[in-house]
C-alpha cells in the first residue's frame, strides 16, 4: 500500500466510525452496498425517467428564476425584432427574455421541454415492461398504483409547464382544457371557474395558481411518491427473469457496490448528456414564432406535446353527442374525449391487478417476471388495449396527415370510428397466436440449460467440455421456471 | 551538452520509468487473483461470482475519457463567460461533458472494478406473529371502553365537518357563474378590427373572413371575437326568425368554437360554385364545421351545438354595428348553457 492509498484508507475508516458513532449506520451501508440488481435492459427504463426528473428538477429552478407568472397586458422591446411593439403578457414576455436575452436560458428551456417529453416517455415505456411482464402482482401492486399516480402527475404537469409560457400555441391547450373542465356534467360551470378564477382566460390570480402547481405542489407530491416507490422497491427487492440459480424468493443479480452503482451514475450522466445535446441542438418550442396569445386567435395545424396527443385524439374522433335533458346539457362533448376516454384508461389499468387476480385465482405473492408468451391471454390484452390508445393518438395527428400526404381529413376520422373497435380485436387474435408460437418454437429458452457437455475419446474415456461443440443448446422441454402450477391463465 | 553525462533530469526520468516498471510488475502480480469459479461449478444453480478484472488499459481509457469530459466542461464555462448567447455550443459543451463522463463510469463499470454476481435471499415479508401482535396491541388500546359506536361515530361526525370547513374556502376561489354567459355584445356595439379601427359594411368582401372585436370593451374576453363574412344570396338560407341578421348579406358568429373554445380561424369559400362545396368555417383545433350561410349549422366535427350568430345592423354612417346581443351562450357547451331554440 502506498502513501495516498494509506490516507485514503484512514479517511475511509474514520468516516466510517464517525457515523457508526452518530447513528449506527454501518449495518445499513454494508446492506445497501451489497444491494443486488438483476441485469435487465428493460429495467433501466423506470431509472431513465428518475434521472430525467432530476434534470427536470435542476433546470426548472433556472428557469423558475425568470418567469414572471402574470398576465398583465405589456408591449414587447425586446430583441425580437419581429415582435417588436406587440402587446402581449407579462409571462409570455419574461419567457421570450429568458429565451432570447439570458445567457444559457434558451439551452435550459429547451433541455427542460426534452426532459419533459424524455420522463414521461420513460414513464410509459417502465409502464409497459411491468404489464406485459406481470411485475404488477402482488407484492409490487401498491407500488404500481404509485406509479399509475406518478405518470397522471406527470401528464398533467407537462401540460401545465408549457401553458405556462402564455403563446398562441398553448393559450389553445388552454382554452380547450377549459373546455373539457366545463364539460364536467353538474359541476363543470363552477369547477372551472373556480380554476380560471372566472371565464376563460380568467383573472390575474390564474397565472400565479398555475405556477405554484407546476413549480411546487406537483414536483413536492412527484418527489415524495418518487421515494415511496424506490423505498418499497428496496424492501422488496427487484423483481428478475427466470434464469439459472433464480427463484421466486431470491435475487440474482450484480451488487450496488461497485460496478451497479457506476453504470446507474454513468446512465443518469449519459441521460442528462443525450437532454443537453438535444436541449442545445434541436429546437423544440420555439415560443417567439407563435406571437401573444388572445382569446381571438388560433393558428393552424397546431400539435401539443406528444403525451397530449392521445387527448386531442379523442377529442376528434368523438361524434357529435352532446347529451342534453330538459334544457340542462347533462353532458357536453369534451367530456367523452377529454375526461371519460383518459379516466377509463387509467381506470382500466388500476384495476388491472384485480382484474387478472379475480380470473386466475391467483393471490400468491410473485418475484419471477413472466415472459409475455408464456402469458398469451394477457399480452393479447394487453397489446389490443394499447393499440386502443395509440389508435387515438394517432388520430391526433390525422391533420399533419391531410396536410403531409394529402389523405381527406373527414375520411380518415370516419375510417378511424370503426376502425378504433377493429383493429385492436384483430391485434388480439394476432398477437395471443404470435405468443402462442413462440413458445412452441422454443426459441429463446427461459433459463440456460444445465449440466455438462461430455465427448467420448477413441478410448470410450468421457471427456467434459466448456460448452457444445456447434453452440447448440437443447430445447426446453420442461415448464418454465415460474410459470403457475394449477390453474394457468390462458386456459 | 554532452549526451553520455546523466543530466538530473534524464535521471529523473529513468527513475520515473523504474517506478512505472514497478507499478506495472505490481498489477500484472496482482491480476492474477481473479477468480473464476472452477469448472465443473460445484452447483450448477449458483450463478455467483466475482472477477478481477486488474485491466489497465480500461483503466487509462477512463483516465482519458475524464479528462476530456474536463475540457469540454472547461469549455463549456468559457463559452459562457464569452460567447454567451450561442446554444448550440453550449450544449455541445455541457452535453459532450457529461457523455463522456458516463461513457467513464460506464467503461470503469463494466471493465475496471470487480465484476460480481451476487445472490441475495428476499425477505419474505409476511410474518403472521407479527401482524396478530399488532392487531393485538392496537385492539388492547381499547380495553375498557364500552361506549365504541357512539365514539366512533362522533369521531367521524367531527372528522366529516371538519373537512368540509376546510374545503370551504375554495368555493372562493370561483366567481358566480352568471359570468360564464356574459359577452361584451349588446345592441349597438361597432364592430372594430385589431387595431380598433370601426369596419364599414363595404370594408367586408365576397371570399374572405374579418376577424371583429367589439369597440370600447374589453378584447380579451372570451366572447369579444367574432368572424364577418359576406356571402351572396344564394348561400344565405337562414331560418326564418333570422331573416333580417345580415344586411347586405354581411354575417356575424362568434369566433368561439362552441367545442372546446378555440378560435376559429379556417374558412372555405368556393373557388368555383357549381362544383365546390358551400362556404364554411373550421375549428383548427377539432375541425368542427359549420356553415355561415345556415345560421352556423355544424355539418363535421365534434361540436355539440351550432355556431352562435350575432345579429347586425349598419347604421347611417355605413358602420358595422350588433342589433343585439347574443340569442345563446358562446363558448362551450356546460351544465348551464343556454342553447339555442331549435
Amino acid at each position: 500500500m502506498n502513501l495516498i492509498d494509506r490516507y485514503v484508507h484512514r479517511r475511509f475508516v474514520r468516516a466510517s466510525r464517525a457515523a457508526e458513532q452518530r447513528v449506527g449506520l454501518a449495518a445499513g451501508i454494508k446492506w445497501a452496498l451489497r444491494y443486488v440488481f438483476p441485469d435487465h435492459w428493460s429495467f433501466l427504463l423506470g431509472e431513465i425517467a428518475l434521472y430525467s426528473f432530476i434534470v427536470l428538477v435542476g433546470t426548472g429552478i433556472f428557469l423558475t428564476l425568470y418567469y414572471i407568472p402574470s398576465d398583465s397586458q405589456v408591449v414587447y422591446h425586446g430583441s425580437y425584432a419581429l415582435l417588436q411593439g406587440e402587446q402581449m403578457s407579462e409571462a409570455y414576455r419574461s419567457v421570450l427574455n429568458l429565451s432570447l436575452a439570458v445567457p444559457a436560458g434558451l439551452l435550459s428551456r429547451q433541455v427542460h421541454h426534452w426532459a419533459a417529453d424524455v420522463f414521461i416517455a420513460s414513464i410509459v415505456l417502465h409502464l409497459m415492461r411491468i404489464s406485459f411482464t406481470g411485475a404488477y402482482r402482488k407484492p409490487r401492486d401498491v407500488n404500481y398504483f404509485i406509479g399509475l399516480t406518478m405518470l397522471m402527475l406527470a401528464v398533467l404537469e407537462g401540460f401545465i409547464g408549457y401553458s405556462l409560457v402564455d403563446d398562441l400555441l398553448s393559450g389553445m391547450g388552454l382554452a380547450i382544457a377549459y373546455g373539457v373542465a366545463l364539460s364536467i356534467p353538474g359541476i363543470g360551470g363552477q369547477l372551472a371557474s373556480l380554476v380560471w378564477g372566472g371565464p376563460f382566460p380568467g383573472n390575474s390570480t390564474f397565472w400565479p395558481r398555475l405556477e405554484i402547481i407546476h413549480v411546487l405542489i406537483i414536483p413536492a407530491a412527484l418527489a415524495v411518491l418518487i421515494t415511496l416507490h424506490l423505498a418499497m422497491i428496496m424492501r422488496q427487492h427487484h423483481s428478475q427473469f427466470p434464469g439459472p440459480g433464480r427463484r421466486e424468493r431470491n435475487v440474482v443479480g450484480t451488487p450496488m457496490w461497485p460496478a451497479y452503482a457506476l453504470r446507474s451514475i454513468g446512465l443518469m450522466l449519459a441521460v442528462a448528456g443525450v437532454l443537453f445535446l438535444l436541449g442545445g441542438l434541436i429546437q423544440i418550442n420555439p415560443i417567439w414564432q407563435w406571437g401573444p396569445f388572445h382569446p381571438y386567435l388560433s393558428e393552424n395545424g397546431a400539435q401539443p406535446d406528444w403525451y397530449i396527443g392521445w387527448l386531442i385524439g379523442a377529442l376528434r374522433l368523438m361524434p357529435n353527442w352532446e347529451l342534453v335533458i330538459a334544457g340542462r346539457t347533462v353532458i357536453p362533448n369534451p367530456f367523452w374525449g377529454g375526461v371519460a376516454f383518459p379516466l377509463f384508461v387509467f381506470a382500466v389499468l388500476f384495476l388491472w391487478p384485480a382484474i387478472e387476480r379475480k380470473f386466475t385465482g391467483d393471490r400468491r405473492r410473485h418475484d419471477l417476471l413472466d415472459r409475455p408468451r408464456d402469458r398469451p391471454i394477457r399480452t393479447a390484452l394487453g397489446a389490443a388495449f394499447l393499440s386502443w390508445v395509440v389508435i387515438v393518438f394517432a388520430v391526433g395527428s390525422t391533420d399533419r396527415i391531410f396536410y403531409r400526404l394529402g389523405i381527406n381529413y373527414t375520411l380518415q376520422i370516419h375510417v378511424w370510428r370503426v376502425g378504433i373497435w377493429v383493429l385492436p380485436i384483430l391485434i388480439f387474435f394476432i398477437s395471443g397466436s404470435a405468443c402462442r408460437s413462440l413458445r412452441r418454437s422454443g426459441m429463446h429458452p427461459l433459463r440456460a440449460w444445465q449440466g455438462l457437455v461430455v465427448q467420448r475419446g477413441a478410448d470410450d474415456s468421457l471427456e467434459m467440455l466448456a460448452a457444445s461443440p456447434d453452440g447448440a443448446e437443447p430445447p426446453v422441454t420442461e415448464q418454465p421456471v415460474g410459470t403457475i402450477p394449477g390453474r394457468e391463465f390462458e386456459e | 551538452m554532452s549526451s553520455d553525462e546523466p543530466t538530473p533530469v534524464s535521471r529523473f526520468a529513468k527513475a520515473l520509468g523504474v517506478l512505472v516498471a514497478l507499478c506495472a510488475v505490481r498489477r500484472a502480480a496482482t491480476s492474477r487473483r481473479s477468480v473464476r469459479p472452477p469448472f465443473p461449478p460445484e452447483s450448477s444453480l449458483d450463478p455467483s461470482e466475482r472477477t478481477v478484472p486488474a485491466n489497465r488499459r480500461a483503466e487509462t481509457l477512463v483516465g482519458a475519457l475524464l479528462l476530456v469530459a474536463a475540457v469540454f466542461a472547461f469549455a463549456f464555462t468559457v463559452l459562457y463567460v464569452a460567447l454567451s448567447g450561442n446554444t448550440q455550443l453550449l450544449g455541445i459543451a455541457m452535453g459532450g461533458a457529461l457523455l463522456l463522463l458516463a461513457a467513464a463510469c460506464i467503461v470503469a463499470g463494466k471493465f475496471v472494478v470487480p465484476q460480481e454476481t451476487h445472490v441475495e435471499e428476499r425477505d419474505p415479508l409476511l410474518d403472521e406473529e407479527q401482524t396478530e401482535e399488532v392487531v393485538k396491541m392496537i385492539e388492547g388500546g381499547g380495553d375498557g371502553i364500552s361506549r365504541r359506536v357512539l365514539l366512533a361515530g362522533a369521531g367521524g361526525v367531527a372528522g366529516a365537518a371538519l373537512v368540509t370547513a376546510a374545503a370551504a374556502p375554495l368555493a372562493s376561489l370561483g366567481p358566480t357563474l352568471g359570468a360564464l354567459h356574459y359577452t361584451p355584445w349588446a345592441r349597438g356595439v361597432r364592430l372594430v378590427d385589431d387595431a380598433a379601427r370601426p369596419y364599414l359594411a363595404g370594408d367586408i368582401q365576397i371570399g374572405s373572413f374579418y376577424t371583429a372585436l367589439p369597440e370600447d370593451r374589453d378584447p380579451e374576453s372570451f366572447g369579444a371575437g367574432l368572424l364577418v363574412v359576406r356571402l351572396p344570396a344564394q348561400f344565405i338560407h337562414l331560418p326564418a326568425a333570422r331573416r333580417d341578421w345580415a344586411p347586405y348579406g354581411i354575417l356575424a358568429y362568434s369566433k368561439i368554437c362552441p367545442h372546446a373554445g378555440c378560435a376559429i380561424s379556417l374558412y372555405r369559400y368556393p373557388t368555383y360554385a357549381p362544383t365546390s362545396q358551400v362556404p364554411a368555417f373550421t375549428c383548427p383545433c377539432h375541425y368542427s364545421t359549420f356553415l355561415p350561410g345556415e345560421g352556423g349549422r355544424l355539418i363535421f366535427g365534434p361540436a355539440g351545438r351550432a355556431l352562435p350568430q350575432l345579429p347586425l345592423m349598419v347604421d347611417g354612417d355605413g358602420y358595422l354595428r350588433a342589433a343585439a346581443g347574443f340569442h345563446e351562450d358562446i363558448g362551450p357547451s356546460w351544465w348551464g348553457v343556454h342553447r339555442a331554440q331549435s
